[in-house]
């Protein structure tokens, strides 16, 4: 594997990545004037494992500007979901550095790691993740408390978060109440109510049928639409169409990162499926 | 499909894009400590399981209650105790016949009163003891230095008779000094004078009780009555207040020394003699000097047992502070093997219940909860447990101890004390008993817990 300084790409800007064997990584946001919310550079993450040492990620750097959204993608095994959580400050990088809106948080300690996570990062999650004996509004609330917001500034924020994500009406259901999309709505209000830098959702759509999927990311596409930097790991190629730029994992290594042309829009699409009945075939 | 729609078209608008919600200020913050929410927190989390909740109180509760209820009845017979000596008389010592043991017949008696060594309040005749005592010694005892009264005691069993009343009481026949000696205080008339020792006279002094048994009834003023003790007739010349301390203490008539050795006892000796002290700091020395002067007058040899023994009402309290001391240790010690117990009852719930919420704690953690507040939920949460098994521990234990106090006819003692330790100890257990799980869900990989079921 050999890997390229920043000094030897020749366009001279923002994004530079290992050299493999694979396609040529292009640079993607070269126009982009502001400063990119997510900088990670030769970031490694080796496992030991006994006597064995097993490298999860092989050197990966890459640039995230504010307002993309991009999809990760890759097979099980390719180090998508060890990037996840290094982008994610649940775990910490063996090599290499992290950036996050500026801050060096590959060396932060613990207790700023959480700080972190609490403050710039939203997560969403493929299995929700919803504390299942506290009502939606609770669940909202959860952030909050952690940071230490006053109670009415919790309760006012949650229930605007759960308008945004039109589950006004079901502030006091608790999780069991509640379908899988409605479920995920839920936690994609949790994942805003800290204004965070970031929305990191791990396959969102994984336990939702493809009607659910598409109103789910229709919701994603609109914060994006906000100023939302979104960053979706996903396996389904339909799924990562949706983004704005697709990076692909493969054995460790960042083997494509380019623009998706023309990315599906899930807002029209659930305009279109929200009209036709969910039991008709089609 | 929601706000963002309205929000989009909205936005395209103005120049600068809008946030989703509102930047955070810093005056959203709280600037006070995030325990209080930690505790609702906590609560939340052991209402949802109110069973084991309780069950686990239940370890504590009952250590508590147990403890409660043995220190209130330790603390009403010391009490008691305590009582009983200071109504014998303070710095006084009692010098009886015989070698043994002074207090092998004290302790609890079968109606719940306390009795102090039978010899030392009722002093029967020493049919079971030498006799050695004389009134000579009395006379004598009283050149002791530091000595301010003494006064010999002979002891009878006999009926009292009044009218058609009649009642079985001891008879003591006493100097007049004992007044002083044993602090009694004369409620109706007079105690009988050096002159009526001197002439023998038969008059008598009555305790309280023998007064309520022989004149209460009828309500007939007793000065100046006739009493029959015995055979003999006697005077009453005067009715003592009540003493209290044992039950026995004010059954007793008082009568002068030597009316009773003419009268009711003729013996040479005496049952007791009874020696008051003019200040604590002196009894030592005075015991010695008695003892000393008294084996000159018996003659015994060097090296011999003495055919007497002596009692100060100092050592009496001193053998009931050992006593108390040794009930205090054996109960500190069942107290922490019932707590340490309960403890490991709390932390055996503690990790079972970690382990159980281990998805949740991931949660929380990836959600920017720091270690310390998942550490601060379980270590409120044990301590919540704990407490609230402290709590109606010493409230049933406070209960159970007023009902046995009330049984045993002791007093029921209250302190600040005994309630603030059982308060105190038991969230001690909490936070003991709690720390080690609270510590292990603190230290929870996010990751791995988050994959948990």
């Amino acid at each position: 594997m050999r890997t390229t300084k920043r000094e030897d790409i020749s366009s001279g800007t923002a994004s530079i990545a290992p050299v493999s064997d694979m396609a040529t990584p292009r640079v993607v946001n070269a126009d982009n004037q502001e400063k990119p919310v997510i900088v990670v550079h030769d970031v490694q993450k080796i496992y030991h494992l006994g006597q064995t040492l097993v490298p999860a990620l092989r050197g990966i750097s890459l640039e995230v500007s504010p307002g993309e959204f991009v999809a990760v993608r890759g097979p099980s095994g390719s180090g998508k979901s060890t990037f996840m959580n290094i982008i994610g400050c649940l775990d910490r990088p063996t090599r290499g550095s992290y950036w996050l809106a500026g801050k060096l948080v590959s060396q932060m300690s613990t207790y700023e790691l959480a700080r972190i996570r609490n403050r710039l990062i939203g997560f969403v999650f493929q299995g929700f993740n919803l504390l299942a004996r506290a009502s939606a509004q609770s669940n909202v609330e959860l952030p909050m408390i952690y940071a230490g917001l006053t109670r009415e500034m919790r309760q006012q924020r949650a229930r605007q978060a759960l308008q945004l994500v039109g589950l006004g009406s079901r502030l006091d259901h608790k999780p069991s109440q509640l379908s899988g999309g409605q479920q995920q709505r839920v936690a994609i209000a949790r994942a805003l109510v800290n204004s965070p830098a970031i929305l990191l959702a791990d396959e969102p759509t994984g336990n939702l049928d493809s009607r659910t999927s598409v109103e789910i990311i229709g919701i994603l596409q609109a914060l994006n639409q906000q100023g939302l930097t979104i960053v979706l790991v996903t396996h389904e190629p339909d799924i990562a169409a949706y983004a704005s730029r697709q990076v692909v994992f493969r054995d460790g290594r960042l083997v494509r990162d380019e623009p998706v042309a023309n990315p599906r829009d899930a807002q029209a699409e659930w305009a279109v499926l929200s009209t036709q009945n969910p039991d008709e075939d089609y | 499909m929601s706000t963002l729609n309205q929000e989009r078209e909205a936005s395209t608008s103005s120049s600068r894009k809008p946030t989703i919600l509102p930047r955070l200020k810093r005056e959203d913050f709280e600037r006070a400590g995030k325990l209080g929410i930690n505790i609702s927190i906590a609560l939340q989390a052991l209402a949802a399981n109110r069973l084991r909740s309780l069950l686990t109180t239940l370890g504590i509760f009952i250590g508590v209650a147990s403890v409660v209820s043995m220190v209130s009845l330790i603390q009403g017979v010391s009490a008691n105790w305590t009582d009983t000596i200071a109504s014998l008389g303070t710095n006084m010592i009692i010098i009886a016949p015989g070698a043994g043991n002074n207090l092998s017949n004290s302790g609890l008696s079968s109606n719940g009163g306390v009795s102090v060594s039978s010899r030392v309040t009722s002093a029967l005749p020493a049919a079971e003891t030498t006799l050695s005592l004389t009134p000579g010694d009395a006379t004598v005892l009283v050149k002791i230095p530091s000595v301010t009264a003494v006064s010999p005691l002979l002891s009878i069993h006999a009926q009292v008779i009044s009218g058609n009343q009649n009642w079985n009481t001891r008879i003591s026949g006493v100097d007049p000094g004992l007044e002083q000696i044993q602090n009694w205080t004369i409620g109706q008339g007079d105690w009988f004078s050096t002159t009526d020792e001197q002439g023998a006279r038969t008059v008598a002094v009555l305790g309280q009780t023998v007064y309520q048994q022989l004149f209460a009834t009828s309500g007939t003023d007793p000065l100046g009555k006739t009493i029959r003790i015995g055979n003999q007739p006697f005077r009453v010349i005067g009715v003592l207040e009540a003493k209290g301390g044992a039950s026995t203490t004010d059954d007793v008539v008082f009568v002068p020394f030597s009316t009773a050795l003419e009268r009711l006892k003729n013996s040479s000796y005496v049952d007791q003699i009874l020696v008051k002290v003019d200040d604590a700091s002196n009894i030592d020395a005075v015991q010695r000097d008695i003892t000393t002067l008294l084996e000159q007058r018996h003659h015994i040899a060097r090296g011999s047992a003495d055919d007497f023994n002596l009692t100060s009402s100092k050592q009496l309290l001193q053998t009931f502070d050992q006593i108390l001391s040794l009930a205090t240790a054996l109960y500190v010690s069942i107290a922490s093997i019932s707590l340490t117990v309960g403890g490991v009852g709390i932390m055996n719930i503690m990790i079972v219940s970690v382990t159980e919420r281990t998805r949740e704690i991931g949660i929380r953690l990836s959600l920017g909860a720091q270690r310390q507040d998942i550490r601060n939920q379980f270590l409120i949460e044990a301590v919540t447990l704990s407490l609230v098994g402290g709590i109606i521990g010493m409230l049933l234990g406070m209960l159970l101890g007023l009902v046995i106090t009330a049984r045993l006819g002791v007093p029921f003692v209250l302190t600040p004390t005994s309630v603030l330790v059982p308060f105190v100890v038991s969230a001690g257990v909490g936070v003991i008993f709690g720390l080690y799980p609270a510590v292990r869900a603190a230290r929870l990989d996010p990751i791995e817990a988050l994959h948990s079921l």
